[in-house]
């Protein structure tokens, strides 16, 4: 097994596309990085070039100490698990996870014991002579998963592997690849456009923007101190609230626009005097008392799911769009029209600068 | 929900596919049946009266030599056809599968042949081959090689099949392009990272799943050089030298309206629809069972 290494890679489509706009990352040995952005962003783009499917127009990726670029994916001795399987449709499911093998001129003993080990892990043994298109999606999943880990790579690449299942396998599958991939300790890129699927199953992230690596780390650092707004609004569900305002006269706390009120919080020196963005999560705004609170919000929908409720309103007296979406605990009975009065502890409260749309700290 | 059109009266239905069914029965029910009817009769030297035979004129053709010879000539040409127009046509479709970007222009050249009548093919090749004014006829000449297909059958066979499998080209591409870009892309890269070169990718991977278009297109082929080469080998050969060109389907005429041996000729005919038939048959039963894998 080995880590992985971008140095300034950029890649730019024959038909002048700019995919990716130079990224640079180290992912250790074992380690599980998920890529997580929105539609279009390159994603997929990064981890063909890891994969060779692609060709990667300036910069170098290493595998080991290796680096690949000119490497055929063969030579690259890694495995992929894509988004609809691409499973042979022509062959049985045995066949499919021993081609890789035969193809790399595997002793048959030693594939029959390889199948049979992952078929045992996936519970595909039942299942070995059966062709693809006999197979439920969760079932595709698994071999293609399979597939995948009787090679014993050096590294597995995810195209967004789950998301032609259903929401109840999703969760399931989500899972079994965790532990999978921590009872093989192989290193993994995996690529997503959920960030729910990012932060449960990553060591660590990369949240990308149209081609850039607009932030890397852990899940918890990026959930707790987003680099840009863009991260800040991507991680999170439902998206952390944006609201603009200015520094107040004397620092100590920011002017949210059209309210009266000053939100007792001071932003950091950096953002100087200027117009700022707050921003706070819907999990940190907590109805409290008229005389403690912060903000008010009146009431326009909610949303009630169970175990908590998600509140939709505008700010009472704010602006034009100024939205605040809260999460109220479930039990809680809250009505459209209603004034909620809101607290939010200090380090919970996010400020960005509106044009670089960077964190001010 | 099925949708039915439901009609009160007869007359507009039988209206509707009378046309169809006229022109089944003008130009194949009709003249098939005469062809049996014909087949099992003999007719005197001046055409005048005719006799019922049974299966004589049958008996007659298979204790022929020159008949069998032609049946043999005839498995010969149309494999050597079917091959040579399959796979110059997989080769490039392949090829043209590769460059996607190009492939509309691409794509219209070679669908070009398939607009030339046989006839026309025919004499193009005979012309390009032709041993003294002929293009072709001189380079090989320029190599050392003497091309005669007015003496040598060999020559003349290959010229044939030449002719005859140009056109079928581009007709074969168009359906092997198509079915090589009903497989979708991942596969072939799942096989490269499986680590299978470009060549065994497409013997272990391609292939298999263009096989029922592959199959398919066999069949037809046959078809095509069992019958439909008349045009071609009139045009380039006439048959000759010595009948080594005179397939099944040149026969018939050759026989039948210069030899004038109505009845054998018919009972020729009657042989041909019975291998189309089969084949037909065959293919249908075939891809029945080879719709799923
Ligand atoms: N083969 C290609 N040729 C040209 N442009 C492409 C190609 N593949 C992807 N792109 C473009 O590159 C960008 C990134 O695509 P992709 O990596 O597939 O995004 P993602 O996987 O994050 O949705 C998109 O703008 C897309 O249109
Ligand atoms: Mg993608």
């Amino acid at each position: 097994m080995a880590g992985l290494e971008f140095v300034g890679v950029r890649k730019t489509y024959p038909n002048g596309v700019q995919a990716i706009h130079g990224i640079d990352m180290a992912v250790a040995d074992g380690e599980f990085v998920v890529i997580v952005g929105p539609s279009g962003c390159g994603k997929s783009t990064l981890l063909r070039m890891v994969a060779g499917l692609e060709t990667v127009t300036e910069g170098e990726i290493r595998i080991g100490d290796n680096r690949v670029n000119e490497l055929e994916p063969a030579d690259r001795n890694i495995a992929m698990v894509f988004q609809n399987y691409a499973l042979y449709p022509h062959m049985s499911v045995f066949d499919n996870m021993a081609y890789g093998l035969r193809n790399r001129r595997t002793p048959r003993d030693e594939i029959a014991r390889r199948v049979a080990e992952a078929a045992g892990t996936l519970q595909l043994e039942g299942l070995l002579d059966r062709r693809p298109g006999q197979l439920s999606g969760g079932q595709r999943q698994r071999v293609a998963m399979g597939r995948a880990i009787v090679r014993e790579p050096e590294a597995f690449l995810f195209d967004e592997p789950l998301s032609n299942l259903d929401a109840k396998l999703r969760v399931q599958m989500r899972l079994e690849i965790k532990r999978l991939q921590r009872a093989l300790g192989t290193t993994s890129l995996y690529v997503t456009h959920d960030q729910v699927e990012a932060m449960t199953l990553a060591d660590r992230l990369i949240v990308m923007n149209a081609g850039v690596a607009e932030q890397i780390g852990t899940p918890l650092e990026i959930y707790d101190a987003p680099a840009t707004l863009f991260v800040a609004g991507f991680i999170g569900s439902p998206a952390m609230n944006f609201l603009p305002g200015t520094v107040a006269e004397d620092g100590s706390g920011a002017n949210l626009d059209g309210s009266e009120r000053t939100l007792p919080v001071a932003p950091p020196a950096s953002a100087g005097r200027g117009r700022i963005t707050v921003g706070i999560r819907p999990e940190h705004l907590e109805p409290v008392s008229r005389e403690e609170a912060v903000l008010e919000v009146v009431v326009e929908l909610v949303e009630a799911l169970g175990a908590d409720s998600l509140v939709h309103g505008q700010l009472a007296d704010g602006g034009e769009g100024m939205a605040v979406t809260v999460r109220v605990d479930g039990a809680r009975q809250v009505a459209a029209g209603e004034v909620l009065s809101l607290a939010v502890a200090p380090n919970h409260v996010h400020f960005f600068d509106p044009d670089s749309g960077n964190r001010l700290a | 929900m099925e949708k039915r059109v439901v009609f009160s009266k007869l007359g507009l239905p039988i209206l509707l596919v009378a046309p169809q069914i006229i022109i089944t029965l003008v130009f194949f029910i009709w003249p098939a049946s005469q062809a049996l009817y014909q087949s099992v009769l003999l007719e005197d030297a001046f055409g005048l009266k005719s006799e019922f035979v049974w299966l004589d004129n049958f008996i007659a053709l298979f204790s022929d030599p020159h008949y069998l010879n032609s049946f043999a000539r005839t498995v010969v040409f149309s494999a050597a056809t079917a091959g040579l127009s399959l796979g110059v046509a997989l080769f490039l479709a392949a090829m043209a599968d590769r460059v996607l970007k190009g492939a509309t222009a691409y794509r219209t050249l070679i669908v070009w042949p398939y607009a030339v009548a046989p006839a026309v093919a025919g004499v193009l090749w005979f012309f390009m081959f032709n041993p003294s004014i002929g293009i072709l006829a001189y380079l090989l000449k320029g190599i050392g090689y003497d091309w005669n297909h007015y003496l040598d059958g060999t020559d003349a066979m290959i010229l044939v099949v030449l002719a005859a499998s140009w056109k079928q080209v581009s007709y074969n591409f168009l359906f092997f392009l198509a079915g090589l870009q009903a497989i979708p892309r991942s596969l072939v890269e799942a096989a490269a990272i499986d680590g299978a070169r470009p060549f065994k990718r497409f013997w272990t991977i391609v292939f298999p799943l263009l096989s029922p278009t592959a199959f398919f297109l066999l069949v037809v082929n046959i078809v095509y050089a069992f019958f439909d080469t008349f045009g071609i080998v009139h045009a380039t050969t006439s048959g000759g030298p010595a009948q080594s060109t005179t397939i099944l389907v040149y026969k018939v005429f050759s026989d039948g309206f210069i030899g004038l041996d109505l009845g054998g000729s018919a009972a020729q005919s009657v042989i041909l629809m019975a291998v189309v038939i089969t084949l037909t048959v065959f293919q249908f039963r075939y891809i029945e069972r080879k719709v799923a894998y």
